[in-house]
């Protein structure tokens, strides 16, 4: 999917992360602020990433402000963010390009 | 070297301390050793006044020089005055090099670390610090290492001549001019002056700060004059409605009182739960609970205990009110109940000092005689060993207080620790860093199950045929990291900014510097 434009979702309350997707150059530029950043770095990139791949977006800058979410929260926030940036709020592809 | 908690003590480490690496939490028993002594300057001439009249009139007094050793107590909590107004006055006068011997620091203390970062404080020896000095410590900041030592530590060091205090400092809600000391009958009252008797014994000086001048003489007295060279009356030593900041009040959170229920479960469940039983429990919102719980229980069967241990909380005081303990034996007050307390019952709730508390170096101690002790921690491995001083991001952030010291002494440690705090598993494989050895630890109470130490088969029998969902370590492990994933170690730098001293004077682990994260790829 084509980032189009800057989109966020999620929250800054504790056990939530917000993520902001904008239109990128090309490639998948990530930047991660973490209050678990020391225990559950590794794994937080992992699971964006992972989630950006599924649903294939190539190009996009993104950035996470992490409060101590769970991976199912996180992807979660980045499937909203990407939809989000394409005016899609209805008919999502639940079981399709989001899945657990 | 390895020590008997499976950490790595870094022999430079070993040779910088003259420590030993921690052997075991009885390897030390019968230890035979000398006791340190104060310099006594005597009072003969009656006619000579202890009164000083200001701080830097009292330090020129004592004769404060660089590389001095001094102390202060914490009785007052995050409410204190007294370590700031010293230490500004000291940092006035330009002196360098100091060691502050405190029995804990708190974020009241925030206003030292620039006299960290400016060497009028070189070392740094206490229970545990908090908020910026925290911070200091951990990205070294310090120059030499901070020491992190439980109550009965401190005090032994003290005793033991380990460390030697050259000025001691005591805030006392009052004096006399004589410098007998109350903890209570001022207008900032701590209730006990425990933690701050081993210094004016110990001590080649020591200074008395009131803000409550009493006529002679000021009785019955936790610190006599015999051991106060000076008096030094200011406007105002503490705040005591902050000595309650960070204390648990009643919690309604059914996490932390599902995990009460559990712990008291536990408790009337093992063999110990008998007319005359002693306990202790901490601040937290679960162990709150789990005495209020506790308490029905012992009414409904009328069961009352012997005697009470604090760190004493307004629950632990109601027992007293109740008639179900014969006494409450006291070093510290965690909230104004338990001040109010101590003024109302000084036959059956008695000041006790920090050596009687927990001090492995002296001819026993009450820890010794506990049944049980319900604590906290911020992290415990599937070796039972518990973490209450470094977080979950490598900064130290807490203090060891009687942790260890209750938890090698009573029969019964019960450690109770929601098993997730946010993304934070707090059962894992390998603690941060270890405070309490898990030799010393027999229950780990979550609110998703119990676990047992393996060595306590006599405990895991004692709750086989309770409704406890009672399981492994292992398992606790297991489901926590099934739901927020296996959380990887703290990344920290090569230099050791501190050491977790175990209660014997050894060294159960060290704190290295801390770094920013990276990817490592």
């Amino acid at each position: 999917m084509e980032i189009k434009k800057a989109a966020m979702a999620g929250t800054l309350e504790s056990s939530d992360a917000q993520v902001t997707v904008e239109p990128g150059n090309g490639s998948i530029e990530l930047s991660i602020e973490s209050s678990v950043i020391h225990q559950f770095g590794k794994q937080i990139r992992a699971t964006i990433l992972e989630t950006l791949n599924r649903l294939e977006v190539g190009s996009a800058k993104v950035t996470v402000v992490d409060k101590g979410a769970l991976d199912c929260t996180l992807k979660a926030r980045v499937e909203c963010a990407v939809y989000r940036s394409n005016d899609m709020t209805e008919n999502l592809p639940w079981g399709g390009a989001i899945r657990s | 070297m390895i020590n008997a908690v499976g950490r790595e003590i870094p022999e430079e480490i070993l040779k910088m301390t003259g420590k030993e690496p921690y052997k075991g939490a009885k390897a030390m028993d019968d230890h035979e050793f000398t006791r340190g002594a104060a310099k006594v300057h005597a009072v003969v001439d009656p006619g000579r006044s202890k009164l000083a009249a200001n701080i830097r009139e009292v330090l020129e007094k004592c004769g404060i020089r660089d590389g001095m050793t001094i102390s202060f107590h914490h009785h007052f909590r995050e409410g204190d005055y007294v370590v700031n107004m010293v230490m500004e006055e000291i940092h006035k006068m330009g002196i360098k090099d100091l060691t502050i011997c405190a029995t804990s620091l708190g974020k009241a203390h925030d206003p030292l670390v620039p006299m960290i970062e400016d060497g009028t404080v070189t070392s740094l020896r206490s229970s545990g610090v908090r908020g910026k000095i925290g911070e200091a410590i951990s990205s070294g900041k310090l120059k030499n290492l901070a020491v992190m030592c439980s109550h009965g530590g401190r005090v032994r060091a003290v005793e033991s001549g380990e460390v030697h205090i050259d000025i001691a400092f005591i805030g006392a809600p009052t004096a006399d001019e004589y410098g007998n000391l109350r903890a209570n009958g001022g207008k900032s009252n701590c209730g006990v002056l425990s933690y701050a008797i081993a210094d004016a014994e110990y001590a080649d000086r020591v200074v008395a700060i009131t803000d409550t001048l009493v006529p002679f003489p000021n009785v019955p007295a936790s610190i006599s004059m015999t051991k106060v060279d000076y008096v030094l009356v200011v406007d105002e030593i503490g705040n005591p409605a902050r000595i309650a900041t960070g204390a648990a009040k009643p919690t309604t959170d059914m996490r932390k009182l599902r995990m009460a229920e559990y712990c008291t479960q536990v408790v009337i469940n093992t063999p110990y739960f008998k007319d005359g039983f002693s306990y202790q429990t901490g601040v937290g919102g679960a162990s709150i609970a789990s005495t209020i719980s506790l308490t029905k229980i012992m009414e409904e069967r009328g069961i009352r205990m012997g005697f009470g241990v604090g760190g004493l909380t307004t629950p632990m005081c109601s027992l007293l009110e109740k008639d179900l303990v014969d006494v409450l034996v006291d070093t510290q007050d965690f909230d104004l109940g338990a001040i109010e307390s101590i003024q109302k019952h000084p036959d059956r709730h008695i000041e006790i000092s920090a050596s009687e508390y927990a001090n492995p170096f002296n001819k026993g101690a009450y820890v010794n005689k506990l049944d049980y002790v319900i604590l906290a921690a911020l992290e415990v491995d599937v070796n039972f060993n518990c973490n209450v001083v470094v977080g979950s991001d490598g900064v130290i952030t807490g203090a060891q207080g009687g942790h260890p010291d209750t938890a090698a002494g009573a029969k019964c440690t019960i450690v109770i620790a929601p098993l997730l705090q946010g993304r934070i598993p707090a059962v894992c494989t390998n603690v941060t860093t270890v405070t309490t050895p898990g030799e010393s630890v027999d229950v780990i109470v979550t609110d998703y199950g119990i676990a047992i130490n393996p060595r306590r088969q006599d405990l895991i029998d004692a709750l086989k045929d309770t409704k406890l969902p009672v399981c492994t370590i292992e398992e606790l492990r297991d489901q926590a990291y099934a739901i927020v994933g296996e959380p990887q170690p703290v990344q920290f730098g090569e230099k050791v900014v501190g050491i977790i001293e175990a209660r014997d004077g050894s060294i159960m682990d060290v704190v290295r510097e801390v770094k920013e994260f990276s990817f490592e790829d």
